[in-house]
């Protein structure tokens, strides 16, 4: 079985993030850059898989600039067999990455897609979705526990009153929560062997994908700074003040 | 608080712009070195030791390694962190490939080894010795014992440790008196060491431990030293670890600082030992690794230096103290302030110069390594064997100096034991005494590497220095202007010094030995004067295509180093020059004199 597996290069997660002066986006130049954590997740998935015997191969795929090649190294590296790199310096949103994935689907024909249920720049939470719709494939999102048996997957969901465990037929879309699993460590042979595994580089034009933007960005402002907090005196005040200042009993 | 981040930027700079990467990479068996590769392993080092390694350093400092019923038990966390480091192969990076290594430069691991240093010491200090006694099996072991200890070395499966000191041999090794006796095969070994590190744990299946010990015969003195491979459990037919030898831990140590590694009392009771190389030459092996273990310890005082650091530079920008001197209004974080600046400063400057002495010192031991070219080898080996004591001694010295600033910075929450800034200083304040204590790398560095070869490196090197002063003379940028001027000083101070210990050595040895220690650091000011000047120029270069904040960052830096660093180099001239009456100038009795 061939598993695909999208991988997004995003600001690290350690990193305090900046907005631009100009508030046309957030500050990424000299920023560290990861892999997205949920993508890591996916691929750690991936390479268990392949380690249980399931899959038989994984190759791991990114959209975006030349430096997203670095990220799809550190996934050779996690245990992918090999790269795509879908190289373009344009505005990539959801739509468009979904579209990009749906025509290396089409090429790689894999069994499972599995992705991160969103990435941690824009938290936009689609990609999964659409490409799911656009292959016209089942999904299953926020996944938990991944399961595959002959032709389908079980998939454990995480849903707001709980789990759900759903079995959906192969090919299919898997998105992945923070508890699937816990990704490796990178191991120091590894990163010296997957200099030597493919990444090949293809571009929009190539896969016939138009990605212009379909959305607009405004304006990207800070959140606004938390206010000083006040101390009450007891518990009678504190109840008078969530009913009447923060009216929120 | 405040968690370990590798200054990947400060590391990259210093691979590329200082240290040339780009032609190590090009020496023979390194073509793997290249630069995407390093950066990949610096990552993934980075967050290893940020994750694994940094979170168990205060916590291990405060529990400690215990002893129990001749068993030393590392603290929580230490077994599964050592387990995670040898699966990610880790411990394989500096080796050959042949043996299972990974084959990189020296130059690759030091950075990688100076993260393993500054997120955990007493951690990594299990891993250096076992790196140690492989490259003492590498040097001279027979074919048999190499094939018997090195893979699960090198895998990490079984660790080495280093038996030198004993009670009354520590600096002075010609006193070793443990017992060797010759059987058919091998030999029984028969003494007591001490200050053992990783002498007995409880982090891997077996321990191998390098012993210096005499056999009956052997002559007086360091002409009859010899070295031995001493297992904990000796290895059966299969290879595995088997019965039990009579190697066995009497105590362990408790100690100013590295509270997580143990110190112990090595007591060999018979014990069954296998000869490295030839007998009686147990010193001289131990003196061609001494540059390796040394320069190791060096990197130890540049990596404390960095953390110790960190954690100030974090505090300081927390702390609410005082008002801004000109604009006045609300309370400010400290780090507004021209003296906790200055603080901050001097440990940042420094922590870079040490750095960047040290990379370009491993870089010379690459090339005196594996250039092939013969002259080249000698030239760089020369230049390895002159700094090897200054990356040592200096680095250790000023780590703790260091350190202690960052217990300054904090105020008294530096000297409560929570912050963890206590502990860098704690834990700095063994570098500058094993592996040869400052005086002892001061000697050796004004005896045997400047005086006994009429200071012929030193001064090839300090022509090396007048021609990049010249070079500094062509930029216009006032910073550099400035630390032009003050490094003039400073290599001027090196050249009298060199002048001076060689001429008097010739007639008595004992005031250029007097002055040794203040030479030593002198010579490492000025050193890092030297690399903070090649790391400005380089960066005024790149400025344009550059990370702009990094760079100018940098040449302030070095600037701030000749103002405040570099200046101390005439006047430690002076002490070097004209200090050595005061020295000795007492009797003996004089020091009761008072009493
Ligand atoms: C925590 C710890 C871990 C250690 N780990 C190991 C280990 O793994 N293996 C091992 O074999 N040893 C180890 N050691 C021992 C260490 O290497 C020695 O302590 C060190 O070499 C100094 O020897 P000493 O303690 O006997 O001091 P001494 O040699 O007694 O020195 C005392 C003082 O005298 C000075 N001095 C001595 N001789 C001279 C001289 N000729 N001229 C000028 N000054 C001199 C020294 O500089 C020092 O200031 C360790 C020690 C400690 C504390």
């Amino acid at each position: 079985m061939k598993i695909l597996v999208s991988v997004k290069r995003v600001v690290d997660f350690n990193v305090k993030v900046r907005v631009k002066a100009d508030g046309t986006g957030v500050e990424t130049a000299n920023v560290k850059m990861s892999m997205n954590p949920f993508d890591e997740i996916a691929l750690e998935e991936a390479v268990r898989l392949k380690e249980a015997g399931v899959a038989t191969e994984i190759v791991v795929v990114s959209c975006g600039v030349q430096a997203c090649q670095e990220t799809l190294r550190t996934a050779l590296a996690i245990g992918a067999d090999r790269a795509i790199l879908v190289n373009t310096d344009a505005e990539l949103q959801p739509l468009a990455v979904a579209k990009l994935l749906k025509a290396v689907s089409e090429r790689e024909k894999p069994q499972l897609v599995i992705m991160g249920k969103q990435a941690i720049d824009d938290d936009a939470n689609q990609t999964g979705q659409m490409l799911a719709a656009l292959l016209g494939w089942p999904q299953a999102t926020f996944a938990s526990k991944i399961r595959l048996e002959a032709d389908r997957a079980v998939v454990t969901r995480e849903v707001d009153g709980g789990l759900e465990t759903d079995a959906i037929k192969l090919p299919a879309v898997v998105t992945t929560d923070l508890r699937l699993n816990e990704p490796r460590y990178v191991t120091l042979p590894n990163i010296m062997k997957a200099k030597k595994k493919a990444l090949e580089v293809l571009t929009p034009d190539a896969l016939g994908v138009d990605v212009t933007p379909r959305l607009t960005t405004l304006k990207v402002v800070e959140p606004a700074k938390r206010k000083a907090g006040v101390k009450v005196a007891d518990a009678k005040a504190l109840v008078d003040k969530l009913r009447n200042d923060a009216k929120v009993i | 608080m405040s968690a370990y981040v590798a200054p990947l930027k400060d590391m990259r700079f210093v691979l590329n712009e200082l240290a040339g990467l780009a032609e190590v990479a090009k020496l023979p068996r390194f073509e793997e070195a290249t630069p995407d590769t390093v950066d990949a392993i610096l990552e993934e080092a980075s967050k290893f030791a940020s994750e694994v390694l940094d979170p168990i350093n205060l916590s291990g400092d405060q529990e400690g390694s215990k002893l129990s019923g001749g068993e030393v038990r590392t603290p929580r966390g230490f077994r599964d962190a050592y387990r995670k480091f040898c699966d990610g192969g880790w411990n394989a990076l500096p080796f050959e490939h042949e043996w299972g290594g990974q084959g990189l430069p020296r130059l690759v691991s030091t950075p990688v080894q100076e993260m393993w240093k500054s997120s955990n010491l007493s951690f990594s200090l299990c891993p250096l010795l076992t790196q140690g006694a492989v490259e003492a099996l590498l040097l001279r072991g027979s074919d048999a014992l190499k094939q018997a200890y090195l893979p699960k070395m090198i895998e990490g499966r079984w660790t080495g440790t280093m038996n030198l000191t004993e009670p009354q041999a520590g600096s002075d090794l010609s006193l070793v008196r443990t017992r060797a006796e010759r059987r058919a095969s091998e030999y029984l070994i028969s003494g007591q060491k001490i200050f053992i590190t990783y002498g007995e744990h409880d982090l891997a299946d077996n321990i191998v431990h390098l012993v210096l010990a005499r056999t009956p015969d052997a002559p007086e003195g360091v002409k009859g030293i010899s070295l031995f491979v001493v297992p904990k459990f000796i290895p059966d037919a299969d290879g595995k670890a088997g019965r039990r030898n009579s190697a066995r831990c009497a105590s362990i140590e408790h100690k100013l600082g590295i509270h997580a590694s143990p110190t112990a009392v090595m007591v060999y009771d018979q014990a069954v030992g296998y000869l490295v190389g030839e007998e009686n030459r147990g010193l001289e092996y131990m003196f061609i690794m001494m540059n390796a273990a040394r320069f190791a310890v060096g990197l130890e005082g540049v990596a404390i230096a960095e953390r110790a650091f960190q954690r100030a530079l974090a505090f300081s920008r927390e702390r609410l103290q005082g008002r801004d001197l000109v604009a006045g209004g609300k309370t400010v974080p400290i780090i507004r302030h021209p003296d906790v600046r200055r603080m901050l400063m001097l440990m940042k400057s420094q922590a870079e110069a040490m750095r960047a002495l040290a990379y370009t010192t491993a870089a010379a031991m690459d090339f005196a390594h594996k250039s092939g070219n013969p002259a080249e080898r000698r030239r760089h080996q020369a230049y390895v064997d002159l700094m090897i004591p200054v990356v040592k001694g200096w680095s250790t010295e000023t780590g703790i100096e260091i350190a202690s600033l960052g217990v300054q910075v904090h105020g008294g929450m530096g000297f409560v034991e929570e912050t963890g800034a206590a502990q860098y200083l704690r834990d700095a304040r063994i570098t500058t005494i094993y592996e040869g204590t400052t005086g002892i790398q001061a000697m050796d560095l004004v005896g045997r590497k400047i005086a006994r070869e009429g200071g012929e490196t030193a001064k090839e090197w300090i022509a090396q220095l007048k021609q990049f002063e010249a070079q500094l003379s062509k930029s216009n940028n006032e910073n550099l202007v400035a630390l032009r001027s003050q490094f003039a000083a400073g290599v001027q101070a090196l050249a009298d010094c060199v002048e001076f210990i060689v001429a008097s050595s010739a007639k008595d040895p004992r005031p250029a030995f007097a002055g040794a220690v203040p030479f030593l650091k002198l010579m490492g000011i000025v050193a890092g004067g030297w690399q903070m000047g090649r790391a400005a120029l380089a960066a005024e270069r790149t400025l344009q295509s550059g990370e702009r904040s990094f760079l100018e960052a940098k040449i302030a830096t070095a600037r701030f180093y000749a103002d405040h660093v570099l200046v101390q180099a005439p006047a430690l001239r002076n002490t070097v020059v004209n200090g050595a009456a005061g020295v000795m100038a007492l009797s003996e009795d004089q020091f009761l004199a008072a009493y």
